[in-house]
């Protein structure tokens, strides 16, 4: 069964006046039916605006469909009586480390979200532990959140949500605030979270470095998806990515430059280790 | 116009358990038109650095000279340092406060005194210079998108017509197209009215991309002070510093060590195009 699956998915944004009269609807999320099996990493592109947030706001319940249906692990999630599996079914990681940390310490502040499901004591303090362990932050459990990096905010924020034991992980853009060596850190972490625990990873991103990985990208553009497929299936489409206000990586669109101009390279290229291949066979 | 930091060192906490020395003996030339990429890791002291630009933060030693004046001098004109030299922090939209764009690129030029209409005139055009139209004018600023109200910030700032622009990661946190067109601005405000523009970044290309001049900093000093070419030259020093060279030096460095003949100084996409086509006679 699919871990997340969405029909039809249509969500409206009403805006008001002062007096509660409709002013204006803007669709932020069109029409979107996709499945994301158990153990996928996924990858959702799109320029500021195109709906990607909307529609990451879906899967777990913080917002519901104006038309169509979201179901997380089968369960629908218009259905109130199933929100809190849902909930703990699908963690989210949201973009600034600063909102979504509460406790004074860290290893409170990760055991939070368990003892909030009611998980007894000593199974918490284990959960905690290996959550911050599988991010690579046990030894900061003791520190003051305040006191650490935004990388490493970020990853205490993953363990938050990791101590929950979640099927699935949808991140918003956890990396957008970090400098480059807090968001290795934090795809690091991703990374593992997908390959070592088998957690389905859903990450909303613009940076294309980070999804060169992934099983499958979707592109988003004013709230449909634009494209889907594989990151070398996207990225072959260097022109249509540029249309939709995005990048492909540096390497990328050299190896396309570099096609066009009459090297039998093949497209796609995602890497600096694959276009030094594509060159050697050129000699 | 210029800027110049002579041998400036900050401590935070002196005297203290806590003490930590920010800035150490950091000298540094802005001139007249430049438009300079300023990058280190965080915690570096780039931040720390560009407060001492306009005389938020003083040197515990050395000091700052603009057009030949020091600025810690007591009789030094702070309020009109602080209009020459412009700071837009990181996520300046978080900033905003107006009823509508309009009144909010105002209110920088109305506080340091100038008349309503010269205000007006000055916000028209800091507004038409980072491309936001009419309509938008008499709109809240939080109903605009991201990039929009990023760009109304950079207007408030604008609107003081700064000698020296300096803006802490203005594109972070935006998609690439929002990035471009904040970038290219820039570079157009820069040619247009010949102000100086400091951009700190964390993006190599972006720097490379734009940057007459790249100042690397690390751990409280200026390790790097040169064009992009020279600078990118030391990716491997870079990287022990948590930093990098645009993605395409590195894959030229790394063909060059697979025994092809290629001209490693490229820092762009299309010079590294044409230094691997000279390489295969295309």
């Amino acid at each position: 069964m699919e871990i997340v699956k969405t029909e039809n998915l249509t969500f409206e944004y009403i805006r008001r006046d002062e007096e509660d009269n409709v002013e204006g609807i803007t669709t932020a999320v069109d029409n979107v039916s996709l499945s994301v099996e158990p153990g996928q990493f996924i990858a959702i592109l799109g320029h500021n605006g195109s709906g990607k947030s909307t529609l990451a706001k879906h899967l777990n319940a913080i917002l519901y469909p104006t038309e169509g249906t979201v179901w997380i692990d089968g369960n629908d999630t218009k259905d109130d009586s199933k929100l809190w599996t849902i909930r703990e079914t699908a963690g989210m990681v949201f973009q600034n480390p600063d909102n979504q940390i509460i406790g004074q310490v860290v290893e409170e502040d990760v055991g939070f979200g368990p003892e909030n499901m009611g998980v007894p004591t000593k199974e918490i303090w284990e959960r905690v532990e290996e959550s911050l362990k599988v991010v690579g932050m046990y030894e900061y459990r003791k520190s003051s959140p305040n006191r650490l990096s935004g990388g490493q905010k970020q990853r205490v924020s993953i363990a938050g949500v990791l101590a929950m034991h979640p099927k699935c992980i949808v991140l918003d853009e956890p990396t957008a605030m970090l400098d480059p060596v807090g968001r290795r850190e934090v795809i690091n972490a991703v990374r593992g979270l997908n390959d070592v625990e088998k957690i389905t990873i859903i990450l909303i991103t613009h940076y294309m470095d980070e999804i060169v990985n992934a099983d499958k990208v979707f592109v988003m553009d004013r709230g449909h998806i634009e494209m889907e497929g594989t990151p070398r299936e996207i990225f072959s489409q260097v022109e249509r990515l540029k249309e939709l206000r995005l990048d492909v990586p540096q390497v990328t669109e050299l190896a396309y430059i570099l096609r066009q101009r009459g090297l039998p390279i093949p497209l796609g290229i995602l890497t600096i280790d694959e276009l030094t291949e594509a060159l050697k066979k050129c000699r | 116009m210029s800027l110049i930091v002579n041998h400036v060192s900050y401590t935070y906490n002196p005297g203290t358990p806590m003490e930590r020395h920010a800035l150490k003996d950091v000298n540094l030339v802005i001139n007249e038109g430049e438009f300079i990429g300023l990058i280190g890791h965080t915690g570096s002291g780039k931040s720390t650095l560009v407060q001492h630009l306009n005389g938020l933060m003083s040197p515990t030693s050395g000091e700052i000279y603009y057009n030949g004046e020091d600025i810690s001098d007591p009789d030094f004109p702070k309020k009109k340092l602080r209009s020459e030299v412009g700071l837009v922090f990181q996520y300046p939209e978080h900033q905003l406060f107006e009823v509508d764009v309009f009144s909010d690129v105002c209110f920088g030029p109305k506080n340091i005194g100038l008349s309503k209409k010269e205000a007006e005139l000055r916000a028209y055009d800091a507004l038409k210079q980072v491309g936001i139209d009419d309509e938008y004018f008499y709109q809240s600023p939080f109903d605009l998108s991201g990039g929009q109200k990023r760009r109304v910030a950079i207007a408030g700032v604008l609107a003081m017509q700064p000698k020296i622009l300096v803006l802490d990661e203005p594109t972070a946190g935006l998609d690439p197209g929002g990035r471009d067109e904040i970038l290219d601005r820039l570079l157009k405000i820069r040619n247009d009215t010949n102000c100086s523009i400091v951009l700190v970044s964390h993006s190599m290309e972006d720097v490379a991309n734009y940057a007459d001049r790249i100042v690397v900093m690390n751990d409280g000093s200026i390790v790097y002070n040169d064009v992009p070419r020279e600078v990118f030259k030391h990716y491997r020093e870079l990287k022990e510093m948590g930093l990098s060279a645009p993605q395409v030096t590195l894959a030229l460095h790394r063909l060059k060590e697979e025994g092809f003949a290629v001209d490693t100084d490229a820092i762009n996409v299309s010079e590294a195009a044409d230094s691997i086509g000279r390489c295969f006679g295309i």
